[in-house]
């Protein structure tokens, strides 16, 4: 079951430079939220604090309060038990090449220290089910690399990785930038489905798919949380200048 | 009708084309001409270098020389059983201390060493690999064969293991940075630890070539004579203790081509026929080993 994020004055740096000031944002359990802006604006970094991802970089820093659920992400707890709860879908499809299909939704649970072999079989066809790409991989996931697939089953496949491991939350970080409108429609769907149980924070450049997935959206400018409501209100009437002039493609 | 280029075929003959493409095709030609005669240039030396030793050698090349120990000076015959165990040994030594202190350096330099402490790494390593193999030897001497107070086996190990490190180190750092940073993102976002993301991803992804690093360095020693002049030392009999001198093929190469005798000769250039080939099988045995063992994508 998905849970809810409570995100309190986080601001993150890069160096010296600041890249999210004073975010504030309550994201709603089992609910889809998209996250729209222009390149550069800090959406990306924002979803990556909330895994602890941003500090994995050189010279990155993060201040704030961020809550997972009941979970104090940034006191009391390790990153890596952090990420356990928290699943993440890249922009680019990054299978691990060298494991087969298995292997890579696998990954998570082996990798964690996880042996139930019968059970891990069980969780590897329902990921893959969830993600809807157990129908065209299904003879051949011992066989095949997860390299070797299409880049929209790719991203299928790192999707049911992420599912693989139970989280509660998902990020999707731009997950459809570099597929084609197919593979970007079934992704789309999967949202659609998948948000009956997990809480889903997506990235997007494309307003339409924000429209179509989400409930919530919010709109970032130069690190800032400009507008944060519900999807429709952001799109049909929003409160602020800027976003109007933005989805209505006055800029950026 | 402008707006219509590129939408409706163009059927008007292009007669430029044509011409540009004679001074193209020209220049084409020259660069592959280029590209061909380097790589004849390259091999030549290989080729040669083999077939000299397949024809100098192949005819001494036989069962006694396979399975026996040397004669005594004058005496015909005999083979150089004992200097291929040796080097073996040797190698095997030399691999076992070598390759995990090699690896280990360079994972320390590409996950953890972007600090001032990896550039000083970096730069001891790479003037290691510029030390001549006769000053290894000598260190290796006075750390090993000094204490132990006679030649042995291990000390020529040890010897060839630190020629071996920097080749190992700095080609393993290479290649852990060429894994992308994404499959570590992945493994970090799925909730594993550093360490553990490390070994099984990064390593793993990267493995083929490591392996390429390290039988570089393999086959690199396995030929090295210097090192092991004043260590392993060498040793007519057989040996498998690691405390004791040791044959080694390239020293036996060594003794038999300064000789005066014209069978030892002969036996010289059988040792040195066997040694490469040693070297290609145990170089084309690991990879066959390895690209088994790995699913396709990284080859």
């Amino acid at each position: 079951m998905g849970v809810g994020i409570q995100v309190e004055n986080v601001n993150a740096w890069y160096g010296k430079s600041q890249a999210l000031h004073d975010i504030n944002l309550k994201v709603e359990a089992n609910h889809a939220t998209a996250l729209i802006g222009p390149s550069g604006c800090g959406k990306s970094t924002f979803i990556r604090c909330l895994n602890r991802m941003h500090e994995t970089t050189p010279d990155a820093r993060v201040e704030g309060r961020v809550k997972i659920g009941d979970l104090d992400a940034y006191n009391g707890t390790s990153p890596t038990q952090l990420r356990r709860r928290i699943g993440m879908v890249f922009q680019k499809p990054n299978p691990f090449p060298t494991m087969s299909i298995y292997d890579n939704v696998a990954a998570g649970l082996k990798l964690n220290g996880y042996r139930d072999k019968k059970n891990l079989d069980e969780i590897v066809e329902g990921s893959l089910k969830s993600s809807a790409l157990w129908e065209e991989v299904k003879d051949s996931i011992h066989k095949k690399s997860g390299a070797s697939l299409s880049g929209g089953q790719q991203q299928r496949l790192c999707i049911a990785r992420a599912l693989a491991v139970a989280p509660e939350v998902l990020l999707m970080d731009e997950p459809c930038s570099a597929l084609d409108p197919i593979s970007t429609g079934k992704i789309e769907e999967l949202i659609f489905e998948l948000k009956a149980q997990y809480t889903i924070v997506i990235v997007t450049h494309n307003m339409q798919q924000a429209a179509r997935v989400a409930e919530y959206t919010g709109f970032f400018l130069l690190g800032r949380l400009i507008e944060y409501d519900k999807t429709e209100k952001i799109f049909t009437n929003p409160s602020d200048k800027r976003t109007e002039d933005y989805i209505t493609g006055r800029f950026g | 009708m402008a707006s219509l280029r590129g939408l409706v075929p163009d059927t008007s003959p292009a007669p430029t084309v044509l011409q540009i493409s004679v001074w193209r095709r020209v220049k084409d030609m020259m660069a592959t001409a280029f590209a061909v005669s380097t790589v004849v240039i390259v091999l030549t030396p290989l080729v040669a270098i083999f077939g000299y030793l397949v024809y100098k050698g192949i005819g001494s090349v036989n069962l006694a020389f396979l399975t026996q120990i040397p004669k005594p000076p004058g005496e015909l015959g005999g083979g150089m059983a004992n200097a291929i165990g040796g080097s073996v040994l040797i190698l095997a030594i030399a691999s076992l201390l070598g390759v995990p202190l090699g690896i280990g350096a360079g994972i320390y330099l590409s996950e953890y060493g972007r600090n001032r402490f990896g550039d000083t790494i970096r730069f001891v390593s790479d003037v290691l690999n510029g030390v001549p193999s006769i000053v290894i030897g000598i260190v290796a001497y006075a750390i090993v064969v000094l204490r132990q107070k006679h030649f042995s086996a291990l000390a020529g190990g040890v010897a060839l293991s630190i020629m071996m490190v920097p080749t190992i180190t700095r080609t393993t750092e290479e290649m852990l940075l060429l894994v992308p940073n994404a499959l570590r993102e992945a493994a970090y976002g799925l909730g594993v630890s550093r360490w553990r993301t490390t070994l099984s991803i990064v390593l793993r992804t990267a493995t083929s070539g490591i392996i390429t690093g390290v039988m570089l360095a393999f086959a690199r020693v396995a030929g090295e004579t210097a090192p092991l002049l004043f260590t392993a030392f060498g040793n007519q009999y057989w040996n498998w203790k690691l405390d004791q001198p040791t044959a080694a093929l390239p020293l036996q190469i060594f003794t038999y081509a300064i000789s005066p005798y014209d069978d030892w000769h002969r036996q010289a250039w059988a040792g040195a026929l066997v040694l490469i080939v040693l070297i290609v099988s145990a170089v084309s045995a690991v990879r066959y080993v390895v690209r088994r063992g790995t699913l396709g994508g990284v080859a």
